[in-house]
């Protein structure tokens, strides 16, 4: 019955944290950027959810009314002004300056927040409903309702538009689908802004869950890097089993041996996976470079 | 052969190639910066100013191990800090232990904890080194991250997040951090010995040849893995010093500042903004930005001022010069002796013959500075340099975007 506890609540946080994947997924495989930015983002929508709590009273969810919109304008400003002008070698160098970005970010977060860890705490956020022995807490419920929500809108997106079409088309060559006239720049900026408005909505359930500080990004990025690249980098499918599988993984370790093991096991599993398919679980073998 | 890394020297060279200065005046400067860092701590001798010197050491070492691997063979480790927590804990563990004094003899530990490093970074290294570009970064961020949960994990060894406490040295005031300055400038020191054999060597070329197309390396024969995986544990080597060293400084080990995310990227921001792959990249990079960094630190306090001051310089360097410092400005230095050289030759021939010269061709183009040759010109940095003007380059490499190939 633990153990059966233990995967429920795995696929509630998996829920989450595949919204956070997408976003960083998505972002790669359009512009094979890594946005190593993800987790001080992740952090600053939970703050932005967390001062629009505290000081204007505004429910969380309905807080993401007004986060997602700002953090879209984020990302889209942080491509024109950061990713665009790189000129070489894109994937480090788009790591390196979103790794700049972040500390410029988690030092201003630093710098208003101060690093006390706060958590947004709604009235049900201890709140849980129980179904036989098994205990359903209502954040991770409302969470994982939102969670499916924003991934069937972000597939509808990317399925069912113009707008998604001409984003699969940059992900598959960006070259050809410039040539065929799809304003590639746009495609890009608009897709850093999902990914970052992706984090903020990750970011509002994980400050409502955990108490959080700046410095809880470096935690965020290394588990959203590991889940990306076990469910192969561009692969959105990939980022959502793989979130899901790797909290699943994490919480039943942690039930079964002891919850300090559980994290170590999540990294472990990430090494074995990778050893066996270098291209993660749903990844395309990548065309030789150069 | 891709062999534009050892460039031609003389201002004929093309402009995409690195300025490299004549022998003498490179020996004079390693020798004058030597004394000077010598010299350092005996001008100031107050304790708050040679205590950022000794971090500089530390970090001085570390950039030179990391950039033995990544550097030269274009793998981007932001892992290092795995060997960084080793290094730290394998001293503080053997002082504890075998109840040393401290004091000059704890130095004697520093190729234990190289050692012990290279050891471990062998089979971690023979896993990881199956993958490349951002997935190999991921997975040696994972190994980092479970080496820190191992720490906090295996209380019985390392007394998890209480940390260890190591026994500090007797000695006091001024004097306390001179003997850790000076036996990091001495492991500085070595590393660069070691990076300057490396980057001379047999063995070097196979590395460099490694990171320019890792596929035609082992098609020319070269064993990549066994390559690869020596410049891996001679990093990590390098990196476990230099935990060797911070611990005693420190005087305690804590799982989450000896496998510290941070550190792994700042050091390899050092080394990206001192100039990735060359010799002196790294030794710049920590030269400035530690000192830079900590002061900082001291001046703004805990008010993360630093972090913000620190990320937009990051972000200006990236943005400036994006291959760091050194590339940078000697590429730009190679610009103005084309450029000269041009201006030279357009006078010789306005004065009648009109010869080409033993410069590089092409009078129509304009001299362009710093900036890259001007479209009209002869076969520039960025396209494939065509085989019509290049007389005195060398064996060329053909392939399309050689000129970018510094920034690899």
């Amino acid at each position: 019955m633990l153990i059966l506890q233990a995967i429920i609540d795995g696929i509630l946080i998996g829920g989450f944290y595949a919204l956070m994947a997408a976003g960083l997924t998505l972002v790669f495989g359009v512009m094979e950027i890594v946005n190593f930015a993800q987790g001080i983002l992740v952090v600053l929508g939970a703050y932005l959810s967390y001062a629009l709590y505290s000081h204007l009273h505004i429910d969380p969810f309905l807080g993401l009314l007004i986060t997602l919109p700002a953090m879209f304008v984020v990302g889209v400003v942080i491509y024109w002004t950061m990713i665009k002008p790189i000129k070489g070698d894109r994937v480090i160098m788009s790591l390196l300056t979103m790794f700049a970005v972040g500390t410029v970010i988690e030092g201003v977060l630093d710098l208003i927040f101060t690093s006390n860890l706060v958590q947004t705490t709604t009235s049900y956020v201890n709140s849980s409903v129980q179904i036989g022995s098994l205990i359903f807490p209502v954040i991770y419920l409302l969470s994982f309702a939102m969670a499916v929500i924003l991934l069937s809108a972000l597939y509808w997106l990317l399925y069912r538009t113009r707008f998604g079409r001409n984003l699969r088309a940059t992900t598959q060559n960006p070259t050809a689908a410039r040539m065929v006239g799809i304003d590639v720049d746009r495609i890009s900026a608009f897709t850093l802004g999902i990914g970052v408005s992706l984090a903020a909505a990750g970011g509002m359930v994980f400050g409502s869950t955990n108490s959080f500080d700046a410095a809880s990004s470096y935690d965020l990025i290394s588990r959203l890097l590991a889940i990306v690249i076990l469910g192969g980098f561009g692969s959105l499918s990939g980022a959502l089993v793989a979130s899901i599988l790797m909290l699943v993984i994490e919480d039943v370790v942690a039930v079964v041996w002891s919850p300090t093991w559980g994290q170590t096991t999540f990294y472990l599993v990430l090494i074995l996976v990778l050893l066996l398919r270098p291209q993660g679980l749903f990844g395309r073998m990548a065309v030789r470079a150069q | 052969m891709t062999t534009t890394e050892i460039a031609p020297v003389g201002a004929a060279a093309p402009e995409h190639v690195p300025y490299r200065p004549p022998r003498a005046v490179r020996y004079g400067a390693t020798a004058g910066l030597l004394v000077l860092l010598i010299a350092f701590p005996l001008m100031f001798p107050n304790p708050t100013v040679t205590s950022i010197g000794v971090f500089t050491m530390i970090y001085l070492v570390a950039a030179i191990g990391w950039n033995i691997f990544s550097g030269f063979s274009g793998y981007i480790s932001i892992g290092h800090a795995a060997y960084y927590g080793l290094g730290q804990y394998t001293v503080a563990l053997i002082t504890i232990h075998a109840h040393l004094a401290a004091g000059w003899g704890l130095f004697g530990l520093l190729p234990a904890a190289g050692l012990v490093c290279a050891l471990a970074s062998i089979p971690i290294g023979f896993l990881l080194l199956r993958v490349r570009k951002h997935t190999f970064i991921v997975l040696t961020i994972a190994v980092m991250f479970i080496f820190q949960l191992l720490a906090f994990n295996l209380t019985a060894l390392t007394n998890g997040s209480g940390g260890l406490t190591m026994p500090f040295p007797t000695w006091t005031g001024d004097f306390f951090n001179m003997p850790f300055y000076y036996v990091g400038l001495l492991c500085a020191v070595v590393a660069g010995g070691v990076a300057w054999w490396v980057r001379r060597s047999k063995y070097g070329l196979g590395l460099f040849a490694i990171r320019d197309d890792e596929e035609r390396a082992r098609g020319l024969g070269i064993k990549v893995t066994r390559t690869k995986l020596i410049a891996y544990a001679a990093s990590a080597f390098f990196v476990g010093i230099a935990g060797g060293l911070y611990a005693p400084f420190v005087g305690s080990v804590y799982p989450q500042f000896g496998f510290d995310p941070t550190f792994d990227l700042a050091v390899a921001v050092l080394v990206f903004v001192g100039g990735i792959g060359t010799l002196s990249g790294p030794v710049l990079g920590a030269l400035v930005l530690i000192p830079l960094q900590q002061y900082f630190y001291l001046q703004f306090g805990n008010a993360n001022l630093y972090l913000i001051a620190y990320g937009v310089l990051f972000i200006l360097i990236l943005r400036l010069l994006p291959g760091g410092i050194v590339p940078g400005v000697t590429k730009a230095w190679r610009g103005r002796l084309v450029a000269r050289a041009r201006a030279r030759q357009e006078l010789a021939g306005a004065g009648g013959t009109g010869q080409e010269g033993t410069g590089p061709p092409g009078g129509t183009g304009p001299p362009g500075g710093t900036g890259p040759p001007g479209g009209t010109g002869p076969p520039g940095g960025t396209g494939p340099p065509g085989g019509t003007g290049q007389k005195d380059s060398g064996p060329k490499d053909t392939r399309p975007g050689a000129g970018q190939k510094d920034r690899a």
